[in-house]
């Protein structure tokens, strides 16, 4: 034991007598959160893979979808999303009306994102393509429902924040959480990719 | 217009007076007056003691991840005596239900039973007990003071707790699932099982899984972040790295079967068409993502119970476990591997030759790392000095009984093997021979290890070994006997028979159910009589075992605040190499001590869980409705609190750690 | 027992794991990257959209194979502007956390397609018209 002692010179030191602070784990925990949500999302896309071709003698992905309206909603997430940015960007300026505002225009985005998709659902069970349907049915208005319910607690959890921010201002919790709500956001834009490309051009090509 | 039947519908959904089963069932009635007596008692017990402020305060509420871990610990052990008095009933229907005798249990009651059996089991007695070790011991081994989401683990507990509830519920409150575990569609679609009972196992196992992915993902966190300065990944606690991997396991499989779960949820709630038999539906669907899930889940149970294995061994042998890189690449092996065999589990669905092949070499693959472990574990007793005390007794037995049941695993593994010995009670004695004889076993010799940590004393020797070869035995007498009879091609599932030549092996393995019975038995006895026993068995040391790693660092039970100062570690046996490099514990500079405070939304946010799925089971929407919106309203309402830690005051600190210093000091 | 360096472990130690207490580096991007990824996502999504609504190409395989890649390509974009992913950011654990998912991802969705090829093949024979078809 005196040879630990001699090698190293000095003896070893084995508790921190300063504070330890780790690093804080919410960006990480969160990360990881986002990725079980990925794999619940990869379970209604296998289901969409396998199940999405039995029609029942029913209504296909071409003669239901409406492309135009899938572009614009495409777009409305897409734009979100860059508004989403500019919310971080004049975050990290200290910029607490500037990043209420662009909060604000990411919401209403996020909103008539729902109000299309809506919109979209309503018109197909409006033509008896309902989720009881077909198999093909139950698996898109789940995939795509789920996505948006998603979507709705992201809108929530927005204006909980926005309030949140008018109120206590751009402290460290709040800008943690509004680290948390923007991996959150375009995490739902990436699941959205998916769903554009896989399911409404994949599906209309038939 | 409501009429009065309109108004009942709405406001009880399908519940009705009938529902309550005790109205018509004299063994629920039995259980159900035994529950209300023995719930009274505690309950009365509790307010005569004034203790409601206490649990609220001190435990209820708690952050405090030891706390909480033995929160889970109290929930699993209740959990199995439930479980395992469903396991009883079974074994006693099958001794007796030959020929003329139709048995005590029927159809309808039996199927109810092997179901809860399985599912209790598996998500609310080994899910729990290995997530509440895993909290109790984790944080203590890689010197952190709590979990990196301290709220959110109360919440989880919380949560697992209402699944619990829910499940317990239908015991009284209309039926259980008739379905089996795994709940299969078609028969578990609304066509088949148009009654509660497969709502119940739905949303119980939904809402515990919140719990269960939300545990994984905080201690996951945990020991990525929270990690004592110089504790590098590869001089992590060996139960820490399988802690790990469980969690990565449990938050990459959990959200599968939720997923899963809410296809079926929509089958049987709003009509659709996922694994229906008509419209497109497909149930093999089902089958196949359920063990996306599953086999994972076996190894979310298993895996820490090499990891305590591991601990054991390595501590009662007194020496450093031989082949900690292997233990942790065959575990991390395992981890990724778990993910491509679960076709294993249903082979004779017919996916065909290539499929079955490729399934069975992987899951032939994956014992390799698993059998590398066993001659991890002998090489380590190796001319080891061990001390034969009750965790390395169930280490042992572990050892023997586990590659048994991992033998008969291959031999499943093989698909023409597995076309005979498929939904056989061979199968059955496969998977209690590796859950018992690995995981029950891991998890007890767990308990007996760092019970002495959480209490300050140790548990009784005697009662503890009675119970291993109790359990030993008995195992051995209930299971081995269905080895045989799935060889002779005895189905599982059967509540009646009527070839009584089959009848001795099924009243031995009842025998052996008995066994098991006094094995618990004497389990219970065991704490009671340590309890009665502390002085003689306590701990002054922290360090009964001459332990190895930080955990045995702290007095027992360690103070609130776990370290008074933040260790330094330079092996993964970081204790052991302390006393064994001149360690001397500080006696002063001591500060006060940053800490999160406890708080009551994780108990309030689970009460309101358990009534919205009773709303759910039961079509009462109103209470449905209003349950979510309350849980919307109190998640918002919690984050507007900012002020959720408070510094423990050097003062306290310094008085915990001067009894500690006096302690130490007359131990000497 | 004389073979654990320890001065040196510590020194490590204390640089990897210690010190950095609040504020986390993580890279938040500029407008510029976000006006990068944005724009490439733009352009990412017209194109398919373009191919399918303006039925350009004559083989359906290419368009699908076309929208695929894109996809793909779109997702790492925004994985790059928009979440700011890189292999440093934590250590490198998200990059792990994700690859790790994405493994899963991969074994689930090919996994299941192939199961679920063979056994609809085996147990239910029957063509993509019958399948369309069948009520």
């Amino acid at each position: 034991m005196s040879n630990t002692q001699a090698a190293t010179s000095e003896k070893p030191v084995f508790y921190l007598t300063e504070e330890h602070h780790p690093e804080n784990s919410t960006n990480l925990g969160f990360w990881i959160y986002l990725m079980s949500d990925c794999l619940m999302f990869a379970v209604l896309f296998a289901t969409y893979a396998v199940l999405g071709r039995s029609y029942a003698a029913g209504p296909s992905p071409a003669d239901l979808f409406d492309l135009k309206l899938v572009a614009i909603n495409t777009a409305m997430l897409l734009f979100s999303s860059i508004t989403y940015g500019f919310a971080m960007l004049r975050m990290e300026k200290g910029d607490k009306s500037g990043t209420l505002m662009w909060l604000g225009i990411t919401g209403l985005f996020g909103l008539a994102f729902l109000g299309i998709e809506l919109y979209e659902f309503y018109h197909l069970i409006h033509e008896g393509a309902t989720p009881q349907r077909s198999a093909f049915l139950s698996a898109f208005f789940t995939l795509v429902g789920t996505h948006g319910l998603h979507v709705t607690f992201g809108c929530i959890w927005l204006v909980t924040l926005m309030v949140q921010v008018a109120k206590f201002g751009l402290i460290e919790e709040n800008r943690r959480r509004l680290m948390c709500l923007s991996m959150f956001w375009h995490f739902l834009d990436v699941i959205w990719i998916g769903v554009f490309s896989l399911v409404y051009l994949v599906g209309v090509l038939g | 217009m409501f009429t009065n039947t309109n108004l009942m519908e709405f406001i009880f959904g399908r519940l009705s007076w009938n529902s309550l089963a005790f109205t018509h069932d004299p063994i629920i009635l039995a259980t159900f007056v035994v529950v209300v007596l023995g719930g009274g008692a505690v309950v009365g017990a509790i307010t005569y003691f004034r203790l409601w402020g206490y649990l609220w305060n001190e435990w209820f509420t708690s952050v405090d991840h030891k706390k909480i871990g033995i929160m889970y610990v109290i929930l699993s052990l209740v959990m199995l005596m439930r479980g395992f008095a469903d396991a009883v009933m079974m074994r006693a229907q099958q001794a007796i239900a030959f020929g003329e005798n139709q048995g005590y249990l029927p159809p309808h009651h039996y199927d109810q039973i092997f179901t809860a059996h399985g599912v209790i089991m598996i998500f609310f007695f080994a899910m729990p007990l290995v997530t509440g070790i895993m909290n109790y011991v984790v944080p203590l081994q890689i010197g952190a003071r709590d979990v990196s989401f301290p709220f959110l683990n109360n919440f989880s507990f919380w949560m697992t707790t209402a699944g619990a509830v829910i499940i317990m519920m239908s015991l009284f409150v209309g039926e259980f699932a008739r379905t089996g575990w795994l709940a299969y569609p078609p028969l578990s679609g609304a066509d088949y099982s148009p009654g509660v009972g497969v709502d119940y196992y739905i949303w119980g196992l939904q809402v515990a899984g919140v719990g269960t992915t939300l545990s994984g993902i905080n201690l996951i966190a945990t020991i990525v972040k929270m990690r004592a300065p110089g504790m590098t990944m590869m001089k992590m606690p060996i139960f820490t790295w399988t802690s790990l991997c469980t969690n990565v396991l449990i938050v990459a499989s959990f959200p599968i079967l939720t997923a899963t779960l809410v296809l079926l949820t929509l089958d049987r709630y709003v009509g659709t068409n996922f694994f229906t038999n008509d419209l497109g539906g497909n149930p093999m669907m089902y089958v196949n993502l359920i063990w996306i899930w599953g086999h994972p889940e076996v190894y979310i149970l298993i895996l820490p119970a090499f990891g305590i294995f591991s601990e054991i061994v390595s501590t009662f042998s007194g020496k450093r476990l031989f082949g900690y890189a292997s233990m942790v690449y065959a575990t991390v092996v395992i981890t990724i591997l778990s993910y491509i065999v679960w076709l294993h589990h249903f082979f004779t669905m017919g996916s065909g030759a290539s499929v079955n092949a490729f399934f069975g070499i992987t899951t032939m693959i994956i014992s390799i790392p698993t059998g590398a472990k066993i001659f991890n574990w002998l090489f380590t007793m190796y001319r080891g000095r061990i001390r034969y005390e009750v965790p390395m007794y169930w280490t042992i037995g572990f050892m023997v009984t586990f590659v048994i049941g991992g033998m008969t695993g291959v031999m499943l593994a093989i698909p023409p093997a597995d076309f005979v010995l498929h939904n056989s009670l061979f199968l059955i004695a496969h998977f209690h021979n590796v859950i018992i004889g690995g995981v029950v076993f891991g998890l007890l010799a767990g308990i007996n290890f760092w019970y002495p940590k959480a209490f300050g004393y140790r548990l009784d020797p005697f009662w503890g070994k009675m119970s291993f070869w109790f359990w030993l035995t008995g195992f051995y007498f209930a299971f081995m006997p269905l080895y045989v009879l799935g060889l002779m091609g005895v189905t599982r599932r059967v509540n009646h028979f009527e070839d009584s030549s089959l009848q001795i092996w099924f009243i031995i393995a009842a025998f052996g159910a008995f066994l098991i019975a006094l094995g618990i038995a004497s389990f219970v006895i065991q704490l009671v009589v340590s309890f009665f026993k502390r002085e003689q068995l306590r701990d002054t040391t922290g360090d009964p075992w001459n332990g190895r790693t930080l955990e045995w660092s702290t007095s027992s039970p360690p103070p609130e605040y776990n370290f008074a100062f933040t260790p330094v570690v330079y092996d993964h046996d970081g204790w052991y190499d302390m006393k064994n490099s001149g360690y001397v514990r500080p006696l002063e500079g001591f500060k006060p001590i940053h800490m999160p405070k406890n708080t009551g939304t994780g108990v309030i946010l689970s009460a309101f869980s358990v009534t919205l799925a009773f709303g759910l089971i039961w079509y009462m929407w109103w209470l449905a409705a209003l349950s979510f919106l309350a849980i919307l309203v109190v998640s918002i309402a919690h984050t507007f609190n900012y002020k959720r830690d408070y510094y423990i005051q050097a003062e306290t600190v310094i008085a915990t750690e001067n009894a500690r210093t006096k302690q130490l000091a007359e131990q000497a | 027992m004389s073979s654990h360096p320890h001065a040196p472990a510590h020194e490590s130690a204390h640089n990897t794991h210690h010190g950095h207490s609040h504020g986390h580096e993580a890279a938040h991007g500029s407008f510029k990257s976000y006006m990068t990824g944005f724009i490439l996502s733009v352009i990412l999504t017209a194109i398919p959209f373009w191919l399918v609504m303006g039925d350009v190409l004559e083989s359906r395989a290419l368009t699908v194979g076309i929208i695929i890649i894109f996809g793909g390509v779109q997702m790492v974009v925004h994985m790059i502007y928009f979440l700011h992913m890189n292999t440093k950011s934590e250590g490198g654990w998200t990059m792990l956390a994700m690859i790790f998912t994405i493994i899963i991802v991969v074994i689930m969705l090919a996994g299941s397609m192939w199961v679920m090829h063979h056994l609809n093949t085996n147990m239910m024979p029957m063509s993509p018209e019958m399948m369309k078809n069948m009520p």
